[in-house]
């Protein structure tokens, strides 16, 4: 037999199986109505693609998946769509979530399906998009979507695939009568899943207090490489991370997945779920559900339309609703208690508990901790429950998480053990979600803080830019007309006025504010100049640091997600406009200067080019070739760097330009080799004239 | 149908219940003060009946005055165990003012004043101890000579109650009383141990009667752990540190030698000491390393302070000062929790 390992910790609680199992899984019938959860997963909600009104077929799909982690949902009969509405949900906090509502027609017809005939001819990854379309998600209670467990990162190798046969909590028989009725669906149901993953090794862990499934198993796995593998009971041996560890001897790191070392872990119900996916072509719309309890007098396994309310599940085990004390879905170590019985069966409902008062006694006032350490002698994960209590009450959350909160699977065994009946769990659960608060609200503030940060930068640079132009324009004006004091005084009103402007400007939309400024900018400085070039040269390095600027608000902007984004990006295309539109002119001037050969493009790039014919035209006239060529050389290739800096940059940020860009340095490339070329050639018929 | 709204797990182990725990330390007290009372006399059943009542007593007051539920807390039974560990822990003819000092203190300000059950951070019944052997020393060393040392016969029960009770001359206990084994061994300064274990207040591997009453604590100490009351770890170490403490004192016989190991172990409080005073979970350490360092650290100071220091005896201090290591050792004990490196901790 294999050697199993054993998990630290761990509960004996009575286990008050036998009740459920006297008699084989019945079907629950068609109930009046049938409500469907949008989120039935772990994951993002479903969303609903039908109507009210809209007629449904049975397995037809009524909400379809929303991103990666979430699973979609199919009608369970046929009927009609007569609500979409929030209604109870099965939660912990009894809240309410948006659900579809059925009214079932009772003639049950089908939508049209068909199973794979031979699914070994089969893609793995085919077969796990139809599981993710049959809408399939971990049936032993947690409800992760099983395709997102099969899609195994490409590279990693699985070791072993381990079914979860376990079902260790008290009370629930869902997967006990499961494999004694229908182990061959199990184990080709698993053979599906070896097939898709391709382990090197196949287990289903069975939890010892089940010797009948056990070898219903065992005969069913006969000649497959399945091993079934008996194991000493204990609660919670089935958790995930404790099953591998029972299993493997192996623990899944703090934080990651059981994929990160080699192992993918799947429940004996997702199994049969898979095969009735693969090989019927059915999506998930029942399951086994165990009813019992005290307060019910037939206490056994229904198979259960999902959508089902409960009370209809109740009624067909013949429930007393006047002796039940609460009503419990899932076990009694980690299930829910329900509000009212109007609550529908979801895919991860495996058990519905309605226990008399005597039965689960209700729990006692808290006594003080006197930290006797029997919850640390009974956690799975090694914890000192005890501690974190006290750090949960003085709400330390740094001791909390140095103690691992996170880590605690919330199995309720350091509640069961508590000699002064402290709600333990309960606990843990307030201060992981008070820690999630004060992170979230952490990060909410850091983020506060770097905009205001920004903002408080960016108009004290715009300030001191304006103080400096408003120095420069008094000092031009002093110089021009030694203007009477009157018309300093005039200056400076004005330019308060203007700061004002601007800064109700920018208080409007900093976009549009900031091409304004540009604009008023530039048709103020035109005319203080009187140097026509030098004005250019001024209006391309005032464009180039705008441009500059405008391209870092964009990055700042997309990297926050801002709604202002496109704004800042037409304001860098506007500014690249421009900022061609300026080099253009500079370079004609430059022409006009020098050689007067017009060259306008409104490409950027064309521009270069331009100005670098027109530079070795003008140079051309020079006495020294060599001289000539070699300064013409450095030139281009200065331009050549600065062409690969501002692809670069357009890389970066995800510039259309790029492709422009890339071009102008091929032209350029070539150019430089021209030169290179030439320059040789120069020089080697010189050195031929000197010989 | 009215149905109760709690949150998970809704199944409860159904004997676990902090009376009930206390009920069965009391329980597994038994043999030790039976035997106790064998060889002394009624001295320490009269001191427990007394302490009994004024620590319940103290801490119903107490518990009026802070408006708690009378029914609720004292169903906690920890007054009583407080009250009987701090009575077996006094010489059995000690007057009642002396114990009602010590219950006082134990209840009122070592328990009560820090919060009540839980929330001391001493253990109460060996800080009475403690107040009373630094305030009273002569009447806390006053010691009856067990059965067959004894030159007078033991009191019965009603004149342990008078003499508890003061309403005889006490000075007649002058006749009973004598130097206790560990008394001997601290003040020994001349005799080899041979010699010294003529005197006939030694047993055959501890001090007479001590050894018994030892074995008696022991066994409602292995009683507590088989029900797993609480953990092998601090006992156990505790134990295993005297020893070798006693084993590296001892040169087998020499007039400066320490006690042999044994006597170590069947002297004095050191089983009491180990399954009753060093388990109290309140006040030790609390993973399951962290109480083997305690209960070692504990085992070293207890054999330091006999061999070494004046009081004949150390439990009760070294168990004080090891209470205030607890929070230190627990800051570097923390266990390797599933999925985690080993921790590597600093404060």
């Amino acid at each position: 037999m294999r050697k199993t390992f054993s998990i630290h910790g761990g509960v004996h609680p009575p286990e008050n199986k036998h009740q459920s199992v006297r008699t084989p899984i019945r079907f629950a019938g068609i109930p009046s109505e049938l409500t469907y959860p949008l989120s039935q997963h772990i994951g993002a909600p479903a969303e609903p693609i039908v109507a009210v009104g809209d007629r449904v077929l049975k397995g037809q799909k009524i909400a379809e998946a929303q991103g990666f982690v979430s699973v979609p949902i199919h009608a369970s009969t046929s009927g009609e769509i007569i609500a979409i509405e929030a209604r109870t949900v099965p939660h912990a906090s009894g809240m309410s979530a948006r659900c579809i509502v059925l009214k079932p027609d009772h003639e049950d017809r089908w939508i049209e399906h068909a199973g794979i005939a031979d699914y070994t001819q089969e893609e793995p990854a085919a077969l796990v998009k139809r599981i993710r379309e049959a809408g399939i998600a971990g049936m032993g209670g947690a409800g992760f979507p099983s395709a997102v467990k099969l899609g195994i990162k490409p590279g990693t190798v699985i070791q072993t695939l381990i079914i979860n046969g376990t079902e260790c909590e008290p009370y629930i028989t869902a997967d006990d009568i499961l494999m004694r009725e229908r182990a061959e669906q199990i184990i080709e149901g698993v053979n599906i899943l070896t097939h898709i993953i391709k382990p090197k090794e196949t287990l289903i862990g069975v939890e010892d207090n089940k010797p009948e499934g056990i070898a219903a198993l065992q005969k069913a796995a006969a000649g497959t490489r399945i091993e079934i593998v008996p194991f000493p009971t204990k609660y919670p041996s089935g958790g995930e991370k404790q099953l591998i560890q029972i299993l493997t001897g192996k623990e899944v790191p703090s934080g990651k997945l059981p994929a990160d070392i080699g192992v993918v872990c799947q429940n004996i119900g997702t199994a049969t779920a898979i095969y009735r996916a693969i090989v019927h072509g059915e999506p998930l719309i029942q399951r086994i559900t165990t009813v019992t309890g005290k307060a019910v007098d037939e206490p056994q396994n229904l198979e259960v339309l999902l959508g089902t309310p409960l009370h209809h599940v109740l009624a067909t085990a013949g429930f007393q609703a006047d002796k039940a004390d609460r009503l419990i879905v899932g076990g009694p170590m980690m299930g829910f208690a329900m509000p009212h019985d109007a609550i529908p069966v979801v895919k991860t409902t495996n058990c519905v508990l309605a226990p008399t008062a005597r039965e689960l006694p209700p729990p006692p006032p808290a006594q003080a901790c006197i930290r006797c350490g029997m919850c640390a002698e009974a956690c799975p994960v090694s914890l000192l429950p005890q501690q974190m209590y006290w750090f949960a009450m003085a709400k330390n959350s740094d001791a909390l998480q140095e103690h691992h909160l996170f880590d605690c699977i919330e199995c309720g065994a350091c509640s069961y053990v508590c000699p002064s009946s402290i709600p333990l769990v309960q606990y843990y659960r307030a201060s992981k979600a008070d820690i999630r608060l004060q992170e979230q609200e952490k990060r909410k503030a850091d983020y506060s803080k770097q905009r205001y940060e920004a903002r408080q930068a960016r108009l004290q640079k715009l300030e001191d830019e304006k103080e400096a132009k408003r120095k420069a324009r008094q000092q031009a004006a002093a110089n021009q007309t030694s203007a009477p004091a009157a018309n300093d005084a005039q200056a400076i009103i004005q330019a308060a006025v203007e700061r004002t402007q601007a800064k109700k400007q920018t208080a409007n939309d900093p976009a549009a504010a900031a091409i304004e400024r540009a604009q008023a900018k530039r048709d103020g400085r035109a005319p203080t100049d009187d140097n026509p070039l030098e004005t250019a040269r001024l209006a391309v390095a005032s464009t180039e640091k705008r441009l500059q600027t405008a391209r870092e608000k964009l990055a700042q902007a997309e990297a926050e997600g801002s709604d202002k984004v496109d704004a800042f990006r037409t304001g860098v295309e506007k500014t690249e406009a421009k900022l061609s539109e300026a080099r253009a002119a500079l370079a004609r001037l430059e022409h006009q200067t020098t050689s007067a050969t017009p060259a306008a493009s409104d490409d950027p790039v064309q521009a270069i080019i331009e100005r670098a014919k027109a530079k070795r035209a003008g140079l051309a006239d020079d006495e020294d070739p060599i001289a000539k060529l070699e300064r013409l050389l450095a030139s281009t290739e200065a331009r050549l760097q600065a062409t690969q800096e501002k692809i670069a940059l357009a890389e970066s940020e995800g510039s259309d330009k790029v492709d422009a860009l890339k071009t102008g340095l091929e032209k350029l490339n070539e150019k430089h080799q021209q030169l290179t070329a030439e320059l040789n050639t120069a020089r080697a018929s010189q050195t031929t004239e000197g010989q | 149908m009215a149905l109760l709204r709690v949150t998970s797990p809704h199944a409860h182990h159904p004997m676990n219940k902090t009376g009930w725990v206390m009920l069965q330390v009391l329980f597994a007290l038994l043999p030790g003060i039976a035997t106790i009372t064998w060889f002394f006399g009624w001295g320490t059943i009269v001191n427990i009946v007394w302490a009994s009542v004024l620590a319940v007593s103290l801490e119903a007051i107490v518990l009026k005055l802070r408006k708690r539920s009378l029914r609720f807390y004292l169903g906690d039974f920890s007054a009583l165990v407080t009250a009987w560990l701090l009575a077996i822990a006094l010489p059995p003819y000690a007057p009642w003012w002396l114990v009602t000092v010590g219950i006082a203190f134990a209840i009122l300000i070592a328990k009560h004043l820090y919060g009540g059950m839980g929330y001391n951070p001493f253990n109460p019944a060996m800080v009475g101890y403690v107040v009373l052997l630094i305030s009273f020393p002569l009447q806390m060393t006053t010691w009856a000579e067990p059965r067959g040392v004894a030159g007078a016969d033991l009191p019965n029960f009603l004149q342990a109650l008078q003499l508890n009770f003061g309403l005889v001359d006490r000075t007649v206990l002058d006749g009973i009383t004598g130097a206790t084994a560990l008394d001997l061994f601290a003040q020994n300064k001349t005799l080899q141990v041979s010699e010294l274990w003529l005197n006939p207040i030694y047993g055959a591997i501890g001090g007479h009667g001590q050894e018994w009453i030892n074995a008696a604590f022991l066994l409602g100490g292995l009683v507590l752990l088989a029900r797993r009351i609480f953990t092998w770890h601090a006992p156990v170490c505790f134990l295993l540190a005297l020893t070798l403490a006693a084993a590296a004192g001892y040169d087998s016989g020499s007039a400066a030698s320490g006690g042999s190991p044994l006597m170590h172990l069947f002297t004095g409080a050191t089983m009491l000491g180990a399954f009753f005073i060093v388990t109290d979970p309140v006040t030790s350490a609390v993973s399951n390393r962290g109480r083997m360092i305690y209960g070692a650290c504990i085992g070293v100071l207890v054999y330091s302070i006999r061999h070494w220091g004046n009081y004949p005896d150390a439990v009760a201090f070294s168990v004080l000062l090891m209470n205030f290591a607890a929070p230190l050792i627990d800051n570097y004990t923390q266990p390797r929790t599933y999925g985690h490196k080993p921790v590597e901790k600093s404060s």
